[in-house]
């Protein structure tokens, strides 16, 4: 038979109270601060612990979407890009043939669109202009589409945007191959506008005569996604 | 009932009710959800191997939903509400209990919950109603500024690594200590166990009562 306790008597100060209460407040802070607090950590991590932002995004890493359920993947071997459309030549690109193409390399921020900023990433590859120069696109086509393989995400740029020499057919970030989850082996960086333009797991390239919106510009984002100055944001620009 | 004279060592005390532990179960069992589905979404490494990001956002989005739901039951439960009130008061033996240095060593006799779980139930409470909070701005972010977003998920992000480390310790504990565990099993644990770790308490179940007791 066990025995019941008596009813509590209970004396003693509201410490638990307090505990709960004070940390609402720094809640509350933290989401005021928040913003200023995230670049100040990242700033300080990356000169100190420069890995460890790889395996914890709130230390100024990348946050990794996707928009189907996995990470798309493909063989290297088998990879191609396709540039089609409004061209003289078709290609079908293997990346020995990117390789072959004139490279570029840049480092800029990523900025994305839900707030998160990664700092000063080493971007290589081909300008997507050069692709373009070398298929011989109709420079007077107005825009481009892009499309991914993982079958569900495109993007699309007017063929101004596309001719800056900030906007790279990535296959490299920190001087390694762009990898799986980064949208490898082959991605598009758009280096001012916020980082849905920059679709991953690229595979194919058309010049068409009218911007088409893509995947989350179809959800509601701008299709010109200048950072800070688009969707209702106020993020510094890429320089 | 209440036990009067000589009570043998081998007595079981009852500690948890049953809803009490069924409250425990459930915050539990979504805390766990919610935790695995995190590393899933949040660290790069886990993501790749796991992928499925719709379905663990949508999973770890309803069990957040989910969290406070057996809390706010357990509201209406008299035994739970006697075990709030006692984890929400600090008397001076619980400060003296806190720093002293020996504090495992039953000298100075606690009530039914010593001063670290006292703390630890305030804190799980408070990051409950910080992470449903933060985690609802995330998951409705068109209806707030974007200073506002990235403040929540500054929080959002932090505090889940002191919610990890809370539920380490919180584990490591009952891991070593079987009969504790077994007060949360079963809902009751030995009176030698309940005198030694829980002084205070365990002379609860031998006083008459009394006027005095309201």
């Amino acid at each position: 038979m066990e025995t019941k306790a008596p009813p509590a008597r209970v004396n003693g100060s509201p410490v638990g109270r307090r505990v709960v209460l004070g940390m609402l407040g720094l809640g509350a802070a933290g989401i005021a601060v928040g913003r200023y607090a995230t670049e100040m950590v990242s700033s300080a991590v990356a000169s100190t612990v420069p890995g460890l932002s790889a395996v914890i995004p709130a230390t100024g890493g990348f946050r990794i979407y996707t928009v189907t359920n996995n990470y798309p993947g493909v063989d290297p071997k088998v990879y191609r890009l396709g540039v089609y459309g409004k061209v003289k030549t078709e290609l079908s690109l293997s990346l020995e043939d990117i390789a072959a193409l004139p490279q570029t390399r840049m480092v800029k921020d990523f900025q994305c669109v839900t707030g998160w900023r990664v700092d000063d990433v080493p971007w290589s590859g081909v300008l997507l202009s050069d692709v373009l120069t070398a298929a011989g696109a109709d420079l007077e086509s107005t825009a481009l589409r892009f499309f991914s393989f993982d079958g569900a995400y495109t993007e699309s740029l007017t063929m101004e945007q596309a001719l800056r020499p900030d906007v790279l057919v990535a296959t490299a970030m920190w001087d390694k191959p762009v990898t799986r989850e980064h949208g490898g082996p082959v991605r598009l960086y758009m280096a001012p506008m916020y980082g849905y333009k920059s679709l991953k797991w690229m595979s194919g390239i058309e010049v068409v005569d009218a911007v088409v919106p893509g995947y989350w510009e179809q959800r509601g984002y701008d299709i010109d996604a200048w950072v800070g100055a688009s969707n209702g944001r106020n993020d510094e620009p890429i320089a | 009932m209440v036990a009067t004279t000589n009570p043998s060592p081998d007595q079981r005390v009852a500690r948890f009710t049953r809803g009490v532990r069924w409250t425990h179960r459930s915050v539990t069992v979504l805390m766990l959800i919610l935790l695995a589905t995190a590393a899933g979404l949040y660290i790069p490494d886990i993501s790749a191997i796991v992928g499925n990001r719709p379905i663990l956002r949508n999973v770890h989005i309803v069990s957040g939903l989910l969290l406070p739901i057996p809390l706010v039951l357990a509201v209406f439960l008299y035994a739970f509400r006697q075990d709030a009130t006692r984890l929400n008061r600090f008397t001076p033996d619980d400060w003296r209990w806190l720093r002293s240095r020996n504090r495992r060593s039953g000298t100075i006799a606690v009530g039914k919950f010593n001063a670290g779980q006292k703390l630890n139930a305030a804190f799980t409470l408070g990051a409950i109603i910080v992470m449903l909070v933060t985690g609802l701005i995330m998951w409705q972010n068109a209806f707030f500024p974007d200073d506002i977003r990235t403040g929540a998920t500054f929080v959002h992000d932090w505090l889940t690594f002191a919610i990890v480390a809370m539920v380490a310790g919180h584990t490591w504990m009952a891991l070593n200590d079987a009969e504790a565990r077994r007060g949360m099993r079963t809902g009751s644990v030995s009176r030698a166990w309940a005198t030694r770790e829980h002084g205070q308490w365990a002379e609860e179940f031998t006083e008459e009562p009394s006027a005095e007791r309201n």
